[in-house]
Parts: structure tokens; sequence; C-alpha cells
């Protein structure tokens, strides 16, 4: 956990201090609504389907016990009791009072916290793979250079009214856990033949209506110049990025619009003037930041740990569950370990205020105190003695948040949707119900293996579908909610061979109600099709294409109630 | 009588003072900049210059702090930086970071309240236009 010095808490209290004068200048009408607008986006707050939504930032993801407490309470005293963590690794509250959310912010900078530039058009929160400073399959650690990017982002004065949000994320693994190619800038923390450390850039991925996969512009970014190739990149964003139209003005569509090398060559040209100025990277700064992480205090343990092995064999519930929920870690005798939040019947990503307490006393008990979010919307008890995963698995069970479906059909992503959102065509949280009750037996999730599914209730893509190996879109048509379904897509570079992938729209869309046996369909292709269990969902849909899929979704007359309908 | 806020100090605008827009200038002292215009274009010529304005059509449209920085720390521009247009009082602490150190703001009833907007913040991460050197090298020193 990086700890603030004085100057970082100062920074927040003093945004604490001004958010507060904006909303009483708001509601005693000095400040338009117009006015005010920008202003509460850049704290996170949204005015949203019945009440504002309050976006609180948690940086890359990395929580203490103590903050998650904090949220709790929060959840408790300002909203109906509970959050909901989001795509992005921060959390949303769904019911809070204008006029108290200055209030919040300052009970959440008592813990470190804030809601800074979680919305609006400007440098959102960076995040990074979830196994970030623990994956066995680590390059470089990314979290040090999280937080470096969160305090260049933080409040910089050139950057806070682009032509529209812009996402940053870092992943240092071999697998990509950070979907970096769907980000406005994703980076790949690598070492070069000599171990200095550097970065790959890749920009203009994005998903929302127009979804691309980025473009490599740098292959290796010496690290000392990490700040100034970020300041380019955004300055030339800023400049010429369009503000006509606000579907137009992501920076992907610039990349587009004039080809990645030109692109890549203006981003050069401005970073010429940059190079080796004042915002270069100094090691004495990285050794600073490194110093203000506490980092856990691990034991010599051996690598394997016998009795789990034995409670493995013994135990089959343990079993399923330790083979999908626990996660290898760099350091021999742990593991990491994901908290499910996605129980069928529970919306994907929420969790009571009770929930969060009872997360945060088994961190403190089991994981040095510590936790992180997923983008996959779980919780990560990231450093648990492997000796302490049976008894820390039944604790997790009888709260019921041992759901073993980690990378499963259930384990589906999805926005708050339609029931909160006023940008929604449609609800997300009832489809994902529905499937979830379709697939709920366990032996046969565990029989289909790997598959994201991911639900978005509009095209804004907070559910990451056009990643999902089976995607799920709410579409409005002639004011009834609608789903679009795509197959094949995929977030990113998860394992050898498997490319960040857009999926590919199978036909007209659905009824809600006709969704899980749509996705069951699917299902029933693959099962049929796959050479063998180790090919998943996705691979079956890249090596076979999508027709065999379609023909048995839509028959032979690809006829859909909404052909029916119009009929 | 326009007033602006200049050097942290509530000042009556000169009332002789013509902003001449780039497209006409021809080396006037006042010139005025949309957020379109290149500054490259004032390359060499701003010795001659005692005010520069940036217009900002909408606050929102955060070209101008660009072009502020451009003017600043790329060309070296050292006299008067005005923000004309769209200025609330909740921009001017980023803008005076970015270089600008006029400004006429658009509710000219509320003056006083926009200086304190100045003082939003005690500190920046970055290095910016009004102290080149980032936070962390200020600490380091």
């Amino acid at each position: 956990m990086y700890l603030y010095d004085e100057i970082d808490q100062r920074m927040v209290d003093e945004r604490v201090r001004q958010f507060r004068g904006q909303t009483q200048r708001f509601l005693a009408g000095e400040l338009s609504e117009d006015q005010f607008r920008p202003l509460r986006l850049q704290n996170g707050l949204y005015i949203q389907r019945y009440a504002p939504m309050l976006r609180v930032a948690i940086p890359y993801g990395l929580l203490s016990t103590r903050q998650l407490r904090k949220l709790a309470a929060i959840a408790r005293k300002y909203d109906r009791g509970y959050g909901h963590f989001s795509t992005r690794q921060n959390i949303q509250f769904n019911w809070p009072k204008l006029e108290e959310v200055p209030d919040i912010l300052a009970e959440l900078a008592e813990v470190q916290m804030h809601a800074i530039q979680t919305s609006g058009n400007c440098i959102r929160n960076t995040t990074t793979d979830h196994f970030a400073g623990v994956a066995r399959d680590e390059i470089v650690d990314s979290l040090v250079w999280c937080e470096l990017i969160r305090q260049w982002s933080t409040f910089h004065p050139e950057f806070a009214f682009l032509p529209r949000k812009f996402k940053i994320a870092v992943n240092g693994a071999v697998a990509d856990r950070a979907a970096t190619y769907l980000h406005d800038i994703g980076l790949h923390a690598l070492r070069d033949g000599d171990g200095n450390v550097g970065f790959r850039v890749i920009v203009g991925g994005g998903m929302g209506r127009t979804p691309v996969i980025g473009t490599v512009i740098r292959e290796f970014l010496p690290w000392r110049h990490l700040l100034t190739y970020l300041d380019a990149i955004l300055r030339v964003y800023n400049r010429y990025g369009r503000r006509d139209n606000k579907y137009k003005a992501r920076i992907k569509i610039l990349v587009k619009a004039l080809g990645a090398e030109v692109f890549a060559s203006k981003v050069e040209a401005e970073w010429s003037h940059l190079e080796d100025g004042p915002a270069t990277l100094i090691e004495e700064e990285v050794a600073r930041i490194e110093s203000r992480f506490t980092r856990p205090d691990y034991a010599a343990l051996p690598a394997d740990d016998a009795w789990s092995r034995g409670k493995l064999v013994a135990d089959k519930a343990f079993a399923a569950w330790a083979r999908r929920n626990v996660h290898e870690h760099k350091v021999d005798g742990y593991a990491a370990v994901s908290v499910s939040l996605k129980k069928t019947g529970a919306a994907p990503g929420d969790a009571s205020a009770e929930q969060m307490d009872a997360i945060a006393d088994l961190a403190d008990r089991y994981s040095f105190g510590e936790l992180r979010v997923s983008h996959e919307q779980n919780l990560i008890l990231a450093d648990v003695r492997q000796s302490h995963l049976y008894e820390l698995w039944q604790s997790l069970r009888a709260l019921g948040l041992a759901s073993p479906n980690i990378g499963l059909i259930t384990n589906i992503i999805a926005c708050p949707g339609g029931d909160f959102c006023s940008l929604a065509n449609a609800k997300s949280l009832p489809v994902a119900d529905a499937i979830q009750q379709k697939f709920d037996d366990l032996d046969f999730q565990h029989d289909i293996g790997e598959l994201d599914l991911n639900i978005s209730g509009c095209i804004n893509s907070c559910g990451h579908h056009h990643v999902g190996h089976i995607g799920v879109l709410g579409v409005d048509k002639h004011g009834e909610e609608w789903y679009q379904v795509t197959i094949g897509g995929n977030q990113g570079l998860t394992r050898p061979g498997a490319p960040a992938a857009l999926g590919r729209v199978i036909g007209p869309s659905f009824a809600r109600e006709e969704v899980p046996a749509v996705v069951e369909k699917l299902i029933e292709v693959y099962l049929e099709h796959r050479d063998s269990e180790a090919e998943r969902f996705v691979d079956t849909v890249w090596r076979i294409g999508i027709e065999p899929f379609k023909e048995r979704v839509y028959g032979t007359h690809h006829q859909t109630a909404e052909d029916r309908r119009a009929a | 009588m326009a007033l602006i806020i200049r050097q942290r100090k509530i000042v009556a605008r000169p009332e002789d003072e013509r902003l001449v827009p780039l497209a006409q200038w021809n080396g006037e002292p006042g010139v005025l900049l949309g957020t379109a215009d290149d500054p490259a274009a004032l390359k060499g010529r701003l010795d001659r210059l005692s005010v520069i304005a940036i217009e900002f059509p909408q606050f929102t449209d955060g070209r101008g702090y660009t072009i502020a920085r451009l003017l600043r720390e790329r060309y070296g521009y050292k006299g008067e930086l005005r923000a004309v247009g769209e200025v609330l009082r909740d921009n001017l602490f980023y803008l005076s970071r970015c270089g600008f150190d006029s400004f006429l703001v658009s509710d000219q009833s509320r003056l006083d309240d926009a200086l304190e907007g100045l003082g939003d913040f005690s500190d920046g991460y970055q290095a910016s236009a009004d102290r080149p050197q980032p936070l962390f090298r200020r600490r380091a020193a």
C-alpha cells in the first residue's frame, strides 16, 4: 500500500475544501448546472436515474482494510448499505445525497482516498493487473509505476479539459490482465537485456461505440522518459482531438484519422522538445515512491504445502474452489485468492457493508491487511499462506463469497445498467441473473471451462461486452430493451496465442427472456465442436468461425423474436 | 469598464488596449488567439507583444492550456498572458499553472471570490509553466 506523505494528504484535503465550496455555490445558485457539471464529474459525482452516483477512486485497485472499512461505513451512513465495484477498479455508491458528498469526500480523505478524476474529460484512475507485485509471471512490479502515473495525472493543469475521458492501464507480467490494448494508453512494463525497466507504449485502444484494438507506437521507452512521453501523447491529443462530436472525440478516433504512424510521428516531434526536460524521472523519486509502499513481510515457507494438498483430495468442494479461485504467487508458500462477488442472485460486483467489513477482517487475518479490486469486479486477497487456504475458504463460504467461478461463465462482468444508470438503454442485472441461474450447476460450469461473459447496458461498454468471449449489449429499439450478442472477443493476451480481440455480432438482437437460451445454444455448439477440454469456448469460435453458432441460434431462417414481431 | 485580474490584483482593463485576432495581426502589441490557432505563428515575434489573450469559447475547451504552456515554456514569452472568453473561478488555478497571469473572468460581480480560486491548491505534482521543476525534483533537492 502506498502511504501518503504530508503533501499528498494536503492536496486531497484541499480538494475536499474546494469541492465543498463548489457544492455550496451550486446550491446557492451561484454556479449554473452547466458550470457545476464538469466540476462535480471531476469528483466522480453523476446525477443518475434515481439519485446521484458517487464513484470513488481505488488507485490501481489497491486497498487497505482500513480503507475498505471506511467504504463500508460510508455505505451504511450515506447510502443504502452496499457499494458496487466497477470494471475500472473503482467503487460506486448509488444513493448519496448531493449536499452530503463533501462530507463523504472528507471521510475518504481521512483514509487517504478520494474521488478525484473518476469521471469527466480528464485522465481517469490508472488501472493495472490485480496480481501486480505478487504474480508468478511478473516481469516488473507495476505498482510503483502506477503510483507515479497517479501523481502525474492528479490535477494535471494542462489536461483537465480534454476532448474526452482518458484511461491508462499498466501491465507488468507475461499475461496481460489489464486489457492494455483496450485503453487510450496501454503500457507494458518490460526489461531490456540488461534488466533495465522500460515500457511498450500502446495508444488508441478502446471500447464504446467504436471499439478499437490499440497500436504499439514505442516498443521500449526507457523508464526515465515515461512521464514526458505521456505528456507528449496527451498534448497531441489535447490539441488535435476532435471536440465537435463527443462520439468521435476519443484518442482512438484521432489515431485512426491520422494513421498510427503519423500520430506516432507527431508524438515523437512533441516529445523531442520535452525529452530530458525537468519532468524526466529520476532514480531518487522511483526509490522514494517504492519506499512509501508497505510490502508484506513474507515468511520463508516451502513451495508446496502438503497439508493443503491433502485437503484438496479430501474435500471436493474445496478443490473446486482452489482450482478456480486460488492463483499462483511469486513467493513460495503463498497464494492469491479471488473473493468472488459473482454469487448467483447477487448483482455482479456488489458488496454489502457487512461483507466489506467481513472481508476486511479476513484480509487482516490472512493477507497482511491489504486487498485488490479486479477489473472483473471481484476482490483479491493477494498474499495468503497456502496453509491458511482451507480455513479462509470455510470463512468465505459462510459469507457467501466462495463461489468457485473465477474465469467461468457465471463470473459475469456487468455494468449497473438500466436499474441505475441514466445512460443505459437496457437493464443488465436481470440478464446476468438469468444467465447465472441457467448455469448454476457447478459441474456443468466447470465442464464448459473458461468463458468470459460480459454484459453492458449500452454502447458505452462499461461491462466490456466487446471483449467478452460472449458479449451481451443492451440496445434500444423503438423504446424497448433488446440485446445484441457477440462472440469471439478477448480482453487481452491472457495466455499465449490469444491476443486481445473484439467480438463479432452474431445477428439480430433478442428479447431479454431469450438471452439465456441463446447463450445455452452457443455453449451447445462449443461442446459439440471443441477438439479437447483444453480448447476453450473462444478458441473454438476462432477456429471454426461464427457461422455454426449463428446457424444454431437463428436456425436456417435466422428468425428471431424481433423478426416475428416485425412480421 | 471591465475589470481583470492581473498579477493577482483586480485592475481595470486598459481602455486603449487593442487585441488583434491572429489572422489579422501585423505586429501590434496585443494579439488574440483562438483555441485552434497555432502559437508557433508568433515564434520569433514575441518581443513585440505586451499582451497575448487566449479565447476560451467554453471553459471545457482545454486547448488554451496547451497553447499557454507552449508560449511560456517553448517560445519563451514573458509578457502578459490573458485568459478571455468563458473564464471561471474554478479554472484559475490550472490556468495560472499553465502560464496565465491575467484573467478576464466571466462573472464580473464576484472578482474577490475568483481571486481566491487562484489559491485552491498550495502545490501541484507536475512540471508547469509557473514552476518548471516538478514536485519530485523539488522533493529530491
